[in-house]
């Protein structure tokens, strides 16, 4: 007992070292002339890759509990934090190019990290008080991030982000106090015992209401309304960052909170309607959207249905936590690499407008096919990788309708994805009015699009070396 | 061995990308160096070829690949694998030579084909279903370009129609790979390890089901009835070259996939369904040749044939499932039939793509009305495409004759009833005359005037097809001698 209720506040440097940075770059900020912002993205890009390396470090090492066993740095914790910290630092790339020079830039970088705190505050929480705390660390910077544009657009996007948060954010309040009331604790190592003695409806109940607030984080069904919205009123690197970043935290939240409650309710069939439920949404909404980062908002409504999909087994397959894991980390290298096509060509706000993309930008064109094909799921890519092992999770875990249920999805959202992707290698010129110009990317957001796409193809390839360290 | 011949076009497929200074004539030799180079491959390993002993498979190698989930990087062959892998090469090297004349972004074009060539061959000597699975998909996204890039007419549309069904088809298939692995002990995605275990065996229900799964997947791809309604149009609006490779190469996937995967791995659930099989691949071809009786259009007709073909392999596998001890000697020759037709098949409908081609270059369409007395302004067409005309109709001397004989003889000693499917030839034999009537007998009229003989490259790509077939049709025994002992291990495998 002695050694679990330790401090241990040495366990939690990279989020100390996240949260520091993101002070040290909101007060560099506002020394620095507006000139110079470009020294608080070095700042943050350092923070982002010293945590990245220190949890590393710690993913080598054995599974230990820190903070009074509030908070647990195990595999999960580590690869969350590892997979975290690098998308938001790709994330860092393509803001180089929108939101460099503009004004508050030092305090969009402070806000990123600020926010990537709570992802991983929510990822390592085995207490359901941290994870209402991860929960608001990383909600209300968001709400920043996502009006810090200032367009129509934008404001309406954080007004709605903002109401639906505060909603979702009572609802899990809600539940963690119904919770702490049937089991006079918060700690996930007492919950599974004393949660089997207490009455199931009222449990029932507040573990809806909990994973209800982290739906709201991922943006799946049902807490899913604001991710469209934002995802196109944002700006470019802000929407990259919201349909990746929190979505990883989220989920390794809500697969602890899974798998550790007892065996006494159908918990993976209310996970598995959910999943099929966000999965189902999301494609069907995604079918006739024609701003590229719209149709994305929607296509990351899916792909929580497929990462709900381990979260039912949670405890089930062996198979559940390294597919979850796997899954996390091919989605944002390659979902990233779709929103950087976007952030290259920032006016061009039309699947139409790409028209011709593929042979006059053959490289970027290939990228986008790789992100948008990968996905869908195809093979060599990593995501194929996590829906083959999450499917055969499921199966294992005794859902092999749910199996079934994600490719059915796979094959629709294959229709809109390909949508996109035949302007690319289209014949002809895009309509007149779509077109603002010369097919000239942005460079910061080209070269992330291709070192992600890339990325997404080796790890794919590599899945074998990278699944034997998610399944320590 | 395998490894160099799968990956040695892509390797020159992604040489050819990075060098965007290269010439559209550089690049097209190029292509047909490569080609050349993975066919004389393929030649050397079919020499040193021999038969391994049952249930194995010849220049086995394997690597660790995704070691958590038992997926392999495992490549073999056997004799039901090399006979396709010489036939892809084959394809392969004849599209790159017909393709010479071209001018439409030949690099492009040639680091396409070269990894279509890579995937084909990869899927053929694949022998982990991960491994398969990959190939298999992504061999649809080449072809999937391969379409609405170089495509005609409605190529955007039909080239869509082809990736969602065909995906469709993939997906399912996956799913029964999944089942497959999931009711493995251990887990496992090997296909030898597989076939030794067959895993679902005693569970009627589920094999059942993971059976269907596979074979709707299977199906798609082949394309059998009630699947079929991709083919027409995707061959339709596909480039001449694409055709080739979709009706030669691609579609055997499906065909292989039956006799490599589902009959060995789930031998009683085949043989519980081996009825519905044979009835679908009945109606296939009946339902094919009919249709194909009906079109005007010369490149759908032989689109259709395709139907009628497949029917054939469908037919014939099923048969193999109908197990009596009195038979196993004549499903062993139905086996035998399917593989060497999956091979007849791809050189001559290869063949009839590339020269349907000619017809659309020449004088813009396919309509066979257009035209008549063609025999005398080219008369090498003529004669080129009378051959391709009675291989597919299964005249004696030609290949196809070999592989629906076989077919037949051992499909009805097993079940007398497949004589229904007799029907198909004659209907194939009456189509083809009349196409050959339609478009080279009589006056020289319409489209006809002032066309064009068929080129040097042309006949270089279309020539060696049918001497192939011709060559198969009079000596088929080297062939038939790699073929026969891996039927007799699938006949003995699916009678477990």
């Amino acid at each position: 007992m002695g050694s679990d209720m330790a401090m241990r506040p040495l366990l939690l440097l990279p989020e100390i070292v996240l949260f520091l940075g993101g002070l040290a770059v909101l007060v560099s900020g506002s020394f620095l002339p507006r000139t110079r912002q470009g020294v608080t993205r070095v700042i943050a890009a350092a923070a982002l890759v010293a945590a990245a390396i220190l949890a590393a470090v710690d993913l080598a090492g054995p599974a230990q509990p820190a903070m009074e066993g509030t908070f647990t740095v195990d595999t999960a914790t580590g690869v969350a934090r590892i997979v975290a910290a690098l998308g938001t630092l790709i994330v860092l790339a393509l803001a180089s190019d929108e939101i460099a020079g503009s004004p508050r830039e030092s305090e969009t970088y402070a806000l990123f990290l600020f926010s990537t705190t709570g992802t991983l505050v929510l990822a390592g929480a085995d207490d359901l008080l941290v994870v209402v705390v991860g929960f608001l660390l990383a909600s209300i910077p968001l709400y920043g991030l996502i009006g810090i544009a200032r367009t129509p657009r934008g404001a309406e996007a954080a007004m709605k982000t903002y109401l639906l948060g505060a909603l979702f954010g009572i609802l899990l309040l809600l539940g963690v106090t119904l919770l702490y009331g049937v089991s006079a604790t918060t700690s996930y190592a007492d919950l599974t015992d004393r949660l089997a003695e207490a009455p199931q409806g009222v449990v029932a109940a507040s573990v809806v209401a909990v994973l209800g607030g982290l739906m709201f984080k991922a943006g799946g069904v049902p807490g899913h309304f604001w991710v469209p919205d934002a995802a196109e009123g944002a700006g470019g690197a802000v929407a990259a960052f919201l349909t990746t970043v929190p979505k990883i935290g989220a989920m390794v939240a809500a697969y602890r909170l899974i798998a550790m409650l007892p065996d006494t309710l159908a918990w993976p069939l209310l996970v598995a309607v959910l999943a099929v439920a966000s999965m189902t949404l999301g494609n069907f909404a995604a079918y006739w959207q024609s701003d590229p980062r719209r149709l994305l908002g929607w296509s990351t409504v899916s792909q929580v249905g497929y990462l709900l999909v381990p979260v039912a087994v949670a405890g089930r397959s062996d198979l559940a936590l390294p597919a979850l894991l796997l899954y996390l980390a091919g989605y944002t290298v390659t979902n990233l690499a779709a929103f950087a096509v976007t952030t290259a060509f920032p006016d061009r706000r039309d699947l139409d407008s790409y028209r011709g993309m593929g042979r006059a930008r053959p490289w970027l064109g290939a990228s986008l096919v790789v992100a948008l094909l990968g996905l869908v799921g195809t093979p060599p890519t990593v995501v194929f990788a996590g829906k083959l092992t999450t499917t055969a999770a499921a199966w294992d875990g005794g859902l092999a309708w749910l199996a079934v249920l994600v490719f059915v999805n796979t094959v629709v959202s294959l229709f809109y994805y390909l949508r996109w992707i035949a302007p690319i290698y289209g014949r002809g010129e895009p309509h007149a009015g779509t077109v603002p110009g010369a097919l000239v990317p942005r460079v910061w957001s080209a070269t992330t699009a291709m070192v992600t796409s890339a990325l997404s193809l080796a790890l794919g390839i590599g899945a074998g070396a990278l699944w034997s360290v998610l399944s320590v | 061995m395998l490894s160099l011949i799968v990956f040695l076009p892509l390797a020159a497929a992604l040489a050819l990308l990075a060098l965007p200074r290269l010439g559209d004539t550089a690049a097209r030799w190029a292509w047909v160096a490569v080609a050349a180079a993975d066919l004389a491959l393929v030649i050397a390993a079919w020499l040193r070829y021999e038969t391994p002993t049952a249930g194995r498979l010849a220049f086995e190698e394997q690597a660790e690949w995704i070691p958590g989930v038992n997926s392999s990087y495992h490549l073999g062959v056997d004799g039901l694998s090399l006979p396709l892998i010489a036939m892809t090469a084959v394809i392969f090297l004849a599209c790159a030579i017909f393709a010479l004349r071209e001018t439409d972004r030949a690099r492009l074009q040639a680091a396409l084909f070269l990894f279509l060539q890579s995937m084909s061959m990869g899927l053929f000597v694949a022998a982990d279903l991960i491994l398969f699975f990959v190939f298999f998909d992504l061999s649809i996204v080449g072809m999937y370009f391969v379409i609405a890039g170089w495509g005609h007419g409605n190529a955007a549309r039909s080239a869509m129609k082809f990736f969602l069904y065909t995906f469709l088809g993939s997906l399912a298939l996956l799913v029964g790979f999944i089942g497959l692995y999931i009711a493995a002990d251990p887990h496992t995605f090997d296909m030898v390890e597989l076939a030794e275990q067959t895993p679902l065996a005693g569970s009627s229900l589920a094999g059942g089901l993971v059976l269907a799964a596979i074979l709707i997947g299977l199906a798609v791809k082949t394309p059998t009835v009630p699947f079929h309604t991709w083919l027409p149009p995707a061959h339709t609006d596909a480039p001449a070259i694409g055709s080739a490779v979709l009706a030669g190469v691609l579609l055997k996937m499906g065909t292989y996939g039956f006799v490599r995967i589902a009959m060995p791995m789930l031998p009683e659930a085949w043989r519980d369904w081996a009825w519905v099989i044979i009835v679908v691949g009945i109606v296939s071809v009946v339902y094919g040749a009919l249709v194909a009786l009906a079109q005007t259009n010369f490149k759908r007709m032989v689109a259709y044939t395709s139907v009628n073909h497949m029917g054939y392999i469908v037919l014939a596998v099923g048969a193999a499932g109908l197990v009596a001890d009195d038979t196993t000697q004549a499903r062993s020759v139905a086996v035998t039939g399917a593989v060497t037709q999956m091979v007849s098949h791809g050189l001559i409908t290869g063949a009839l793509f590339l020269l349907a081609s000619v017809l659309q270059d020449r004088a813009a369409t396919y309509d066979m009305d257009s035209y008549g007395g063609l025999a005398g302004p080219a008369p090498r067409f003529a004669a080129f495409f009378a051959v391709g005309a009675f291989a597919s109709l299964g005249l004696p001397g030609l290949s196809g004759f070999i592989a629906e004989f076989q077919i037949f003889t051992g499909s009805i000693a097993a079940a007398p009833v497949t004589a229904i499917a007799l029907v198909g030839i004659l209907l194939t034999a009456a189509l083809f005359l009349r196409a050959l009537q339609r478009i080279f007998t009589g006056e020289t009229r319409g489209r006809s005037v002032g066309f064009t003989d068929l080129r040097a490259a042309e006949v270089w790509s279309v020539g060696p097809l049918l001497v192939l077939s011709l060559l198969i049709g009079v000596f088929p025994r080297p062939l038939l001698a790699v073929i026969e002992p891996a039927a007799e291990v699938a006949v003995e495998l699916v009678g477990r």
